[in-house]
């Protein structure tokens, strides 16, 4: 074996819920600092995938490796955005304590947690909402305040799971290019997952495309627009349009060619 | 917020309206029952006379010491039952091994009336507080322990995985994501048992039949010619005790989780 280059390791990774198979034979490597973005239709495992990541289900195949050792458990260092964002939020503290909870954990003290809880919602557009509850505030806003949680403390890999989901336009470009930022700013590790093949492009340096039944690494495509981007700009570029047609044909095309139809899609119990 | 009534279609106004017609019509009953002397008077005394003898009871510092002893039982009881039924049921809700190895124990004496104990803990245990605490014990565990686990069933997992991944250990979850969701719930049991606690207590005074307490006030007075009026008396305090113990834990429970009604309500 070659030397592990790469921060994120993940080799002959397979799962499957009881007999039901979701995932397959992935390989991938992420490296220090880099910005992958994982798309792929509904049901194909991206969830699952990041899951077996955070150390939260044991893959039945496969391993994964993180910083050269074999995950066991939650690594550290790291911080997961729940696609089901409302039900990560703790109803009972204040969207400020929220976000200041995994602070705590690490020792940060009182004052510094409040501060840095603060300036990662401010961050997010959401400075007048530090003492409201999570149930108090619209989809979109719980959305963000899971995100700030997870800018607040700062690890050193992020996991994204279609994060997102349920902004209004505007405010999902201000947070597309919020995570653009604190990438470069910070040289964060980030896995992004979502179902918006423009999405995949405009903010990955990487584009993994998967496959469905069982959930399988269809292509990875090298995003070689320049680092620096821009909602205007970069999605006008040439290169941007081809990426997107392709990581588009990729997606349909997998979709049309996946084995046997829905029938599989959804569990049997 | 809007206000949330718990019987829908009927206002809180409303409510109290109906409670109080409900209380009159009873009184005006047992009034006109007691004035018409169908049944002796020293027997059944009519309503205004026991009401105004249970006021009266208000300056009496015996029976206000009785009261006292009563609740200091009360409240020691719940609070040790407290303590052991929440630690017990998280313990039990979440280390499945544990919980399949007590599961037949509780089954054999949950269906045990507390009130059939009694005897046997005046013989074991003596009289006094020694008997009457850990019987309140006994039966106010467990609502508080069958709603400690059901809280935790209802537990939402992403909120424990969430912090699993912000690197919280396995009990830092149990106490910060699973306690404080639970505790309605638990709260809910405490309410129970209160009650529970209340009637054990003035129970096992009445049975025991000597000491003191609210329940040895209500026998001794059963002893005594014409007594029927302290007796009643009497029972209307507990009857209030009970009352004001109940809704002053509504308020207190309407108060704290807020966010446990709103979830509620916006789910549904
Ligand atoms: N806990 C579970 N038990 C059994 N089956 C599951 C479980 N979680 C997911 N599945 C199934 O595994 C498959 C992949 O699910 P997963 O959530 O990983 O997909 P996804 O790509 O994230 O989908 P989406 O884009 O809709 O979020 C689906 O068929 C799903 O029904
Ligand atoms: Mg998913």
């Amino acid at each position: 074996m070659d030397k592990v280059t790469g921060m994120l390791e993940i080799t002959g990774l397979g799962h499957a819920y009881g007999s039901h198979r979701v995932l397959q034979g992935m390989d991938l490597k992420v490296s220090q600092g880099e910005l992958v973005t994982i798309v792929g239709p509904s049901g194909c495992g991206k969830s699952t995938l990041l899951r077996c990541i955070a150390g939260l289900i044991r893959p039945s195949e496969g391993k994964v490796v993180l910083n050269g050792t074999p995950i066991d458990g939650v690594p550290d260092g790291l911080a997961v955005v729940f696609q089901d964002y409302s039900r990560s939020l703790l109803p009972w503290l204040t969207v400020r304590d929220n976000v200041a909870l995994p602070l705590r954990r690490r020792g940060t003290g009182k004052a510094e947690r409040r501060a840095q809880a603060v300036r990662a919602l401010a961050s997010v557009g959401l400075d007048d909402a530090a003492s409201k509850y999570p149930w108090q505030l619209s989809g979109g806003m719980q959305q963000r305040v899971s995100i700030a949680r997870a800018l607040a403390y700062r690890p050193s890999m992020l996991l994204m799971d279609e994060p997102f989901g349920s902004v209004d336009a505007q405010t999902r470009e201000d947070l597309e290019d919020l995570v653009l930022q604190v990438h470069r700013a910070e040289g964060m590790t980030i896995l992004l997952v979502t179902h918006d093949i423009d999405e995949s492009v405009y903010l990955g340096d990487r584009v993994v495309v998967l496959a469905r039944n069982p959930g399988r690494i269809r292509e990875e495509l090298p995003v070689s627009l320049p680092a620096a981007r821009d909602q205007i700009g970069t999605r006008a570029a040439p290169e941007f349009v081809r990426l997107r047609a392709e990581v588009g044909r990729l997606v349909r095309g997998g979709a049309a060619k996946d084995g046997p139809p829905t029938v599989h899609e959804k569990p049997v119990r | 917020m809007a206000d949330q009534s718990p019987s829908p279609g009927l206002s809180r106004p409303g409510k109290w309206a109906r409670g109080a017609v409900g209380v009159l019509i009873l009184f005006l009953a047992s009034e006109a029952l007691g004035r018409a002397d169908i049944v002796d008077r020293s027997f059944l005394p009519p309503a205004s006379t026991v009401t105004a003898r249970a006021f009266e009871l208000l300056g009496d510092a015996e029976f206000l010491h009785n009261v006292r002893v009563t609740l200091t039982a009360w409240a020691l009881g719940l609070l040790i039952a407290i303590a052991i039924a929440v630690p017990l049921g998280l313990l039990l809700g979440s280390v499945p091994a544990v919980n399949t190895a007590v599961r037949a124990i509780v089954e054999f004496l949950r269906p045990i009336p507390s009130v059939a104990l009694i005897p046997l803990a005046g013989l074991v245990l003596g009289s006094g507080l020694n008997m009457e605490v850990p019987l309140i014990v006994y039966a106010s565990c467990w609502p508080i322990l069958f709603n400690t686990m059901y809280g935790l069933d209802d537990v939402d997992p992403t909120a424990k995985e969430t912090l699993r991944t912000f690197g919280f250990s396995r009990l830092q979850v149990l106490l910060r994501v699973s306690l404080p969701s639970s505790a309605p719930f638990i709260a809910t049991g405490v309410r129970l048992s209160a009650a529970i606690a209340l009637i054990l207590a003035v129970g096992t005074e009445i049975l025991s039949g000597f000491g003191e307490g609210l329940g040895i006030f209500i026998a001794q007075a059963g002893n005594v010619p014409d007594g029927t009026r302290d007796v009643l008396a009497g029972t209307v305090w507990a009857g209030c005790l009970g009352l004001i113990i109940d809704s002053v834990l509504v308020q207190t429970e309407n108060r704290l989780f807020r966010w446990h009604h709103a979830l509620r309500s916006g789910a549904s």
